[in-house]
């Protein structure tokens, strides 16, 4: 056990020097990596218990969701049964239902049934890779039509939900301007949201919480203020009131109720800068469909004026000046940069496809988090330097060997770490912990066995090869039942269990390595160079 | 240089003689355990039990307990937990959410710090936490979850590698930890969060280390002295593991002091039960696990091919249950 060969030597070096140097960045402060080159740039997280910041957990309100879709059925349902090519096309239909969440209605001429069922099956569709669709069309009692939903379709529609919702919440949580957000799906129907440094969560919940719907609509250019303010629109428009602080005169508009372009067709808005007058501007810009809508509606309403409407009140309302063809728009007007910004970001969020509630929050303040990491990091050296220092004052040339080990094991983890970009937690730092105490314990196991064996009357290159081998099997066992004990929490754990769980199966590996193996060569070589007698253990 | 030796060379203890005592102890401090957990109660967390906490920490002297809940109270949340966190300037202040309204609940939070800031203007406030009941439902299962596979898969673990004696030995062992630590819990209501179930996991970690050292080496005493009694030698075991076990449980309780006295305040329950589960994991290992293997019979032939165990080994139990068998 105490042969090396020279690729095992050089190989194990590698290793010691790339735990080194990929453990730098994250000791180092950012202005420092930046400089550094890409493979350089990956550091250890912070969780937000140490960083300080806000941690939100949201959960979909599935029930909403499945009424939502009960509904557009029914709608799809009637506009199939309508036809495509004028009256003759139509399908009588009879009361139709949605009790039970299913759509259940009566089709009146018997013989069109197979016709019927032939056009809902067209507006069904695939669930995803499952071979099923996503609505089961029954016919009973050779008369009725009825719709279910197939558990495989509610899924993927909850699966679709959620992931738009995920980047529409990421869309808004950028447009904060926090740095480093994390956003992420966790089991079926939840994300979290994670913003380092931020104090504040009402405001990431206001964010989050809005379920924006954004139309573009034309302002009734014949509405008359004075029934308006009574409260009385034209046939074919409606009172909008404005959004609180949008409006410098009339608290409300009348619009029309079609809708002219909608919030889907919105491809970017942003805050910028007239060039002309310097004035901070919004401008926004539609996909192709949005643009020829646009053009348009703007090439026959010059002069007149159209409003954007976010959940039904009235963020603006600016006049067309000219047609705008390009699909690209500036609106103008008495903004402030923050104002203009605001309604930039108002227009950019879009709409949920899911109410998300919160179900969990935790705001950590910065000082709290810097200050554990402070009296961490203190009581951490004290901790090693006391643990080092007896280890030496034990078993003296061993025992120095043990620390450097102990100081590459340290330097290992936070690497593999950084590579993983794995987050160091509360009770990520208790795995610390753990793994240290596994690494001194392995070799205190080794030392204490040379011990033995010298006792026993052996030589000492006999000895120290007996320490390694006979108290490997001890250390092979413990940790590995450490890695079940991780494995199993990791899988079924939540959050701060899942942290400890990461870093313990990290620097178990790292640990029996350090530990073990790296020891091993330094007493080897030293045996090998010196070759001693008797040694002081 | 000479170097220190924690444990004298020639160290013989007697350590099972003392196993009936200990473990009636054991068995004492696990029944205590338990009724202090079913009488007191474990400080849950807002982890566990759904709620709000906020962190107060006081720049100037703290007003009492009684102050500073009695003045929450008057916020109007319902009777506000209080308990001093760690420093001696901070507390926690924990109040359930209310009930079923969404918007209700989330204003809570608001109004909490709110008040607080009212109440005590020189108070600086920081840590919101808000957990939701079916979140914190979800929390205790799957800790509690993670927590028993934890402790199962490692006694499979051992039945597999060593023998099903000692797995069911590590099994017990690590019980009777979690449930002293429980205990510990309950008798000081610091309060449990999943902090704390990490804690927990790192003292089952550290316990069936010790187990497993000291079950390595009665393993290879078994197989080098088959004539050998099983309680000399699970002695002999004990005491040639027992520089080990002192060495590594005195670096440990050496890191830990300085963690509890140096370390952050917030992790000041986690170090509290790290360091007691030290002390119950040693023990654990000595008088749980070990004295286990005795009266789950193990001998020599544990580890040797079943065939020809059969017989020799019926003889054996025969002759060990004149004496040692409680």
């Amino acid at each position: 056990m105490l042969d090396f060969p020279r690729w095992k030597t050089i190989g194990i070096s590698i290793i010691l020097v790339l735990g080194i140097v990929f453990s730098i960045p994250s000791f180092v402060p950012e202005r420092i990596t930046q400089n550094l080159p890409g493979f350089l740039q990956a550091k250890v997280n912070l969780g937000l218990d140490l960083a300080g910041g806000s941690h939100l957990l949201l959960e979909a309100d599935v029930a909403d969701l499945q009424k939502t879709q009960l509904a557009n059925m029914e709608k799809t349902v009637r506009t199939a049964m309508r036809g495509e090519r004028g009256p003759d096309d139509d399908i009588a239909i009879g009361e139709l239902s949605t009790a039970g969440g299913k759509i259940s209605f009566l089709v009146r001429d018997q013989s069109k049934l197979d016709a019927a069922r032939d056009r809902l099956f067209s507006e069904t569709q695939g669930a995803g890779m499952t071979g099923q669709r996503d609505w089961s069309i029954d016919i009973v009692d050779t008369t009725r039509i009825v719709m279910t939903p197939t558990a495989a379709g509610q899924r993927q529609a909850i699966a679709n939900a959620m992931d738009t919702a995920r980047d529409i919440i990421d869309k808004r949580v950028n447009a904060l301007g926090t740095r480093e957000p994390t956003i992420i799906r966790q089991g079926d129907d939840r994300i979290v949201v994670q913003v380092p440094g931020l104090q504040d969560p009402q405001q990431l919940k206001d964010l989050i919480g809005k379920t924006a719907r954004l139309e573009f609509r034309m302002v009734d250019p014949n509405a008359d203020p004075n029934e308006a303010a009574a409260g009385r629109a034209p046939v074919g428009s409606e009172i909008v009131p404005y959004a609180e602080g949008a409006s410098a005169g009339a608290p409300f508009e009348v619009l029309r109720r079609q809708v002219m372009i909608s919030g889907e067709q919105l491809i970017n808005a942003q805050q910028s800068y007239d060039p002309q007058s310097g004035q901070p501007v919004v401008t926004i810009r539609f996909d192709s469909g949005g643009s020829a809508t646009f053009a348009k509606v703007t090439a026959q309403n010059v002069g007149k004026r159209f409003a954007m409407v976010l959940d039904g009140k009235v963020l603006s309302a600016p006049s067309i000046n000219e047609p705008i063809l390009g699909g690209s728009a500036q609106i103008s007007g008495s903004f402030s940069v923050a104002s203009a910004n605001n309604l930039a970001i108002s227009l950019r969020s879009g709409a949920l496809p899911v109410k998300m509630t919160v179900v969990e929050e935790r705001t950590v303040t910065p000082e709290l988090g810097k200050d554990s990491i402070r009296k961490g990091a203190i009581a951490g050296i004290i901790a090693t330097v006391a643990v080092l220092v007896l280890m030496m004052v034990v078993y003296g040339r061993f025992g120095i060997y043990a620390c450097i080990a102990l100081f590459f094991n340290i330097f290992l983890i936070i690497a593999t770490m950084a590579a993983f970009n794995a987050t160091l937690t509360l009770p990520g730092i208790a795995g610390f912990v753990l793994t240290i105490g596994a690494a001194v314990d392995a070799n205190v196991l080794i030392n204490e066995r040379i011990r033995e064996e010298l006792k026993r009357g052996r030589r000492v290159f006999q000895a120290v090869e007996l320490g390694y081998s006979e108290a490997s099997r001890a250390i092979f066992d413990a940790n590995v039942t450490n890695v079940i004990a991780a494995a199993l929490m990791f899988w079924f754990g939540s959050g701060p269990i899942k942290g400890f769980a990461v870093v313990l199966t990290i620097g178990i590996v790292t640990s029996v390595f350090t530990a073990v193996t790296v020891t091993r060569l330094f007493a080897a070589r030293w045996l090998h160079a010196k070759r001693p007698t008797s040694i002081n253990i | 240089m000479r170097l220190l030796k924690l444990v004298p060379d020639d160290t013989n203890i007697q350590f099972l003689k003392w196993r009936n005592i200990a473990m009636a102890i054991s068995f004492v401090s696990i029944v205590l355990s338990i009724v202090l957990v079913a009488v007191r109660g474990l400080n849950l967390g807002v982890d566990f039990v759904g709620g709000q906490s906020v962190r107060v920490e006081f720049t100037q002297a703290m007003p009492s307990i009684d102050v500073i809940r009695e003045k929450v109270d008057a916020i109007g949340l319902g009777e506000p937990t209080i308990q001093q966190f760690g420093s001696d300037k901070a507390v926690s202040v924990r109040t359930a959410l209310p009930e079923g309204d969404k918007a209700a609940a989330d204003r809570a939070g608001k109004q909490l710090v709110q008040g607080i800031q009212k109440a005590f203007p020189t108070a600086k406030t920081g840590s919101v936490e808000t957990v939701s009941g079916k979140v914190s439902d979800e929390l205790i299962r799957t800790g509690a979850l993670s927590l028993a596979l934890a402790m199962l898969g490692i006694s499979i673990y051992i039945w597999v590698r060593f023998e099903w004696q000692f797995g069911v030995g590590a099994l017990f062992a690590l019980f009777h930890d979690v449930t002293l630590t429980f205990g510990f819990f309950a008798l000081t209501q610091m309060q449990f969060d999943l902090n704390i179930v990490a804690a927990l996991l790192t003292i089952i970690g550290y316990s069936l280390n010790d187990t497993i050292v000291v079950f390595d080496r009665v393993r290879e005493n078994l197989k080098k002295y088959r004539k050998m009694e099983i309680i000399p030698l699970l002695d002999l075991s004990l005491n040639e593991t027992l520089s080990r076990t002192v060495m590594t449980s005195l670096s440990m309780l050496i890191a830990l002091t300085m963690l509890l006295v140096f370390g952050p305040d917030v992790i000041f329950g986690f170090t509290a039960a790290m360091l007691l589960g030290i002390f119950i994991g040693t023990y654990s290992s000595i008088y749980m696990s070990a004295p286990i293997l005795v009266w789950l019979k193990v001998g020599p032939d544990s580890f040797v091919p079943r065939t020809s165990a059969a017989s020799a080994g019926a003889e054996r139990i025969e002759r060990k249950d004149d004496g040692a068998v409680v």
